[in-house]
């Protein structure tokens, strides 16, 4: 601070308001999706993740490709080789060659889990978007359904459908979906019923905002986070839920390929053969962490008040 | 001697995401015996953190960086968290303004006040029972032997309150930190609780800070206030001067703000702008980009305190010989 | 409180209603019955008349879904196809030992583990043992458990012959078990307190703690890790979930003879009584145990009971 003896007297004369600059704010504005990705992208973890998870994807679509050994080619000269710089993860059992086997697997694990999560997204947020906003008595019996249906343990209904469905990709994900979109359909309500209520919307309304609008302006902008952070979790959930029917035996079988069905595969020689279990381990670990990481990144980035 | 606390150029800085939120620049004042003093000033201005952190209980990213808290001839800011749990709700207690919350939930009344007895006297159980139900009944809480066994829901949001205040006075301390105690409550309760106070006072040796931004309740119970904003002290005058001739802007502007019911104004006076950016802290006058008399020099340097008369110090280059020729019309 | 325990004891039957229609039509809809293997095939029409007479699978679908249902509600199960002559019941109730060690041994290892991991992360928040305990509370519930008892298995077991592998001798047999399906119900709970507590950690009523001047490990335990664990009553029933779940391989891995094991090979018989009873068995056990912890919350928790007492 100046001693005040040592400012000039010329200072002391009226000086030029800004008028326009009092209310000024000084921080710059962000909108809502680009403050989270400063959040996200701050999260290491979940960054590396994310790299981790893409370079997954690239792999299990073109390694299957570029590989010289298709995933069912079997080779009975080279059964249980150990991984070489001609099988890079070794064979297995029938000289099926694992790094094959393992991108192919992936692809189809990845590939359910996608899809069982797109499925449950579609069903239950129009479920639960319909149940919210048309309310009432729609609502009423709504929400009775899905409190008869919360009750139900999944896997149950899982194992079941997957014993009267015939084996396959698809019948894996109906399963899945079917038990799956109860929780995204409660998400979503109880979201658009909280915003619903919201000064914000209230505010909207008052000054004559067409529902319409507010449905696109606040409504889906706004639940979009819950709904995306929500889908992230199903991903892993579900691709677990895969590999636990196959190595339980009423996923799927061989020579199709998940990655269930090779830690079984794997499992069956492990006494002898740890690495056909470990790699195809390794894969499904990695796949899992890293949508964990990057889900609750992703939440902890968006929707900081969900972290409950 | 008369003085209680003395805070000397208190200086504390937020951490954040951003960067570092120089959140109290610098502010001076002190707190007599049996004396009632407000902090005034809008929110975001920096007096809730001066007072959390006399008590050292400053959010994880928050510091005193600068200065110096002197109770009963010590340093109290140089205090470690052993030393300063003695000095917590036995000689500076503390109550917040949301009695909603700052009660926990799963715990009875009665086992929250034992806390503080237990903490600091070597009373027996049923003494600090004793003591318990005799505070309840102090701060005007009817039926203690049954609110005793109670949980806080049980409670309305004006009880809750007493029953902070209650456990804020269990052991007679010397200051009592009242943080906005009526903001979070009905007009009405508002009311009992200031006199609850104020008759407390007078009954206790203690001397009350009270955080407001509220401008009737100052006048109501304060004897000296201290108006801040933007991190620093304005003014500071007892609360009559105050009222009757003030002389910061900032000062004039929050009186001029007060609803008046005997005149016939429809319209409400209000401040325009927003308070400056603590990140950046004008180097000048916080209060320059909203004052109607800016002066160039207000923007440069921040001004010293004049002295209008015994009490009354105010921190604006208007008071300056050198801004006489400027004619003040409000 | 009764209304409450009332209307869902409602939901209650409702739900097991469903599962116990689900559960049948789906077994009616099942290709093939166990015994259209060769031999049930080769067998002269009027015995295999009576073979489906005797299991009641010759009568029209509704008069065996009623009689299905009555037996159900008078606690029979019918005999098993697979075990000749064996009541179903008779199976669970010999098999279900086991089971209830290995998971009652895991929930009690998951939450002591879990809770200290979790207090301690809240409590040293940003430091070595709370990044310590994200990294299990990730791999916890990433590493899928089947994968996790196997690799113990072959690790601990094959490799260094520390513990038994498989067969159930002696108590020795349930530690890897209980290990490996403690391990995401020790994440499961770790992160859920840790996060709780970061939360109350921020509430106001901590602040009035520190204010009274308690000090701070008088503020974690009595305040702090006190509001904290009341809550995980309610990840009870994920728990349950994840053990059930985890038992189904875990028992098949380790040659437990638990209801998991008996569950999967059934699943490959096709012994369609012993799957029905299995499912509804435990989906019975499951939403009780849904209704118990909700209650049981609320009578621990002043705050809900203040809320269930408004919607009486």
């Amino acid at each position: 601070m100046m001693k005040k003896d040592n400012i000039s007297k010329d200072l002391f004369i009226k000086a030029k308001v800004k008028e326009d600059e009092k209310d000024k704010i000084v921080r710059p504005k962000l909108t809502a999706l680009q403050d989270g990705w400063i959040r996200l992208k701050k999260n290491k973890a979940a960054i590396c993740c994310l790299f981790i998870l893409i370079i997954i994807i690239l792999l299990s679509c073109f390694a299957p490709v570029f590989s010289k050994y298709k995933y069912y080619e079997t080779d009975y000269l080279i059964t249980f080789n150990s991984p070489s710089p001609d099988h890079w993860f070794g064979t297995d059992q029938f000289g099926r060659d694992l790094w094959a086997r393992i991108w192919y697997g992936a692809r189809i694990s990845l590939i359910i889990g996608f899809a069982a999560a797109f499925l449950d997204l579609f069903v239950g947020v129009t479920y639960g978007s319909v149940s919210a906003l048309i309310g009432g008595k729609t609502d009423t019996v709504m929400q009775r359904i899905i409190e008869v249906l919360i009750g139900i343990p999944h896997l149950i209904i899982v194992i079941l459908l997957m014993m009267v469905l015939p084996a396959g990709i698809i019948t894996i994900v109906v399963a899945l979906a079917i038990t799956g979109w109860v929780n995204m359909a409660r998400l979503v309500r109880a979201q658009i019923l909280k915003l619903k209520n919201q000064e914000f919307v209230l505010a909207a309304r008052v000054l004559g905002t067409s529902n319409k609008e507010i449905i696109k302006k606040h409504l889906i902008p706004n639940t979009v986070g819950v709904i995306v952070i929500n889908a992230m979790f199903t991903i892993p959930s579900a691709i677990f839920t895969e590999a636990f029917l196959s190595f339980i035996g009423i996923g799927l079988q061989e020579p199709a390929a998940s990655l269930g069905v090779l830690i079984n595969n794997g499992y069956q020689v492990l006494h002898n053969y740890p690495y056909l279990l470990i790699f195809p381990a390794v894969v499904i670990i990695l796949i899992m962490v890293c949508f964990s990481i990057l889900g609750d990144g992703l939440r902890d980035a968006f929707d900081p008040r969900m972290r409950k | 001697m008369n003085e209680v606390l003395k805070v000397e150029n208190l200086n504390v800085d937020i951490r954040t995401q951003f960067g570092d939120v120089k959140a109290v620049r610098g502010i001076s004042f002190n707190l007599n015996k049996k004396e009632t003093l407000a902090i005034v000033g809008e929110s975001g201005s920096g007096k809730s953190i001066s007072v959390k952190s006399i008590m050292q209980l400053l959010p994880n990213n928050g510091r005193i960086s600068k200065g110096s808290i002197t109770f009963e001839g010590d340093d109290i800011s140089k205090f470690s968290d052993r030393k300063m749990q003695n000095i917590r709700g036995s000689d500076i207690s503390m109550i917040f303004q949301d009695p909603m919350t700052s009660l926990n939930p799963t715990m009875t009344i009665g086992k929250q006040i034992n806390e503080v007895l237990k903490k600091h006297t070597n009373m027996t159980k049923e003494e600090m029972k004793a003591r318990a139900l005799e505070i309840l009944e102090l701060v005007g809480i009817s039926s203690p032997d049954k609110r005793y066994k109670q949980y806080p829901h049980q409670l309305s949001g004006g009880m809750r309150q007493r029953v902070i205040i209650a456990i804020a006075l269990a052991c007679d301390p010397k200051i009592l930190i009242a943080d906005e105690p009526t903001t979070a409550l009905d007009v009405t309760i508002q009311a009992q609780i200031l006199d609850l106070m104020k008759s407390l006072v007078e009954k206790m040796d203690t001397s009350i800070i009270l955080i407001t931004h509220n401008l009737g309740v100052v006048a109501n119970i304060a004897d000296r206030v201290a108006v801040m904003y933007g991190g620093k002290l304005v003014e500071t005058a007892s609360a009559d001067e105050l009222f009757d001739n003030p002389k910061h802007p900032y000062t004039k502007g929050l009186l001029a703000s007060i609803p008046k019911l005997d005149e016939d104004e429809q319209e409400l006076i209000s401040i325009p702008g927003t308070p400056p950016d603590l990140m950046m802290p004008p180097k000048g006058c916080p209060f320059a980009a909203r004052c109607k008399h800016t002066l160039k020099v207000c923007e440069e340097s921040m001004p010293e305190y004049y002295k209008i008369s015994k009490d009354h110090l105010s921190a604006c280059w208007l008071l300056d010989e050198r801004a006489k020729h400027i004619s003040i019309e409000s | 409180m009764f209304k409450y325990i009332c209307k869902r004891l409602l939901y209650i039957v409702l739900t097991l209603f469903v599962i116990l229609t689900a559960t049948f039509f789906l077994m009616n809809k099942l290709p093939g019955t166990p015994f259209d293997d060769e031999r049930f095939s080769m067998l002269p029409p009027e015995d295999q008349a009576l073979v489906l007479e005797q299991y009641g699978l010759n009568e029209p679908v509704y008069i065996q879904y009623l009689k299905y249902v009555q037996n159900i509600l008078k606690g029979k199960f019918g005999e098993s196809y697979v075990y000749a002559g064996q009541d179903v019941s008779d199976v669970l109730t010999h098999r279900i030992g086991p089971s209830v060690l290995v998971g009652a041994q895991a929930v009690l290892l998951g939450l002591t583990v879990g809770l200290i991991l979790g207090i301690l992360a809240a409590w040293k928040h940003n430091t070595g043992i709370d990044y310590f305990t994200m990294i299990v509370a990730v791999l916890g519930v990433s590493v899928p458990n089947f994968v996790l008892a196997a690799l113990l298995q072959y690790f601990i077991g094959l490799k260094w012959g520390i513990l038994p592998v498989a067969f159930w001798e002696s108590w020795s047999s349930s530690i890897l078990p209980s290990i490996a399906l403690s391990v995401s119900v020790i994440a499961m709970i770790a992160r859920f307190i840790r996060t709780e507590m970061l939360d109350v950690l921020q509430q106001d009523y901590i602040i009035t703690a520190k204010a009274k001047g308690l000090s701070k490990l008088k503020v974690l335990m009595n305040h702090a890790v006190r509001n904290s664990i009341i809550p995980v009553i309610t990840i009870l029933g994920p728990i349950i979930v994840n053990i059930f779940t985890g038992s189904l391989a875990v028992e098949n891995i380790y040659s437990i003879p638990g209801i998991g094991s008996l569950f999967v090979d059934s699943i490959k018989m096709n012994d369609y009584s012993t799957i029905m009873a299995i499912c509804i068995c435990y989906s019975a056990f499951y939403i009780l145990v849904i209704l118990v912890t909700d209650v049981l919350y609320s009578l621990i928790d002043p705050r809900i009971r203040l809320i269930s007492n408004r919607a009486e």
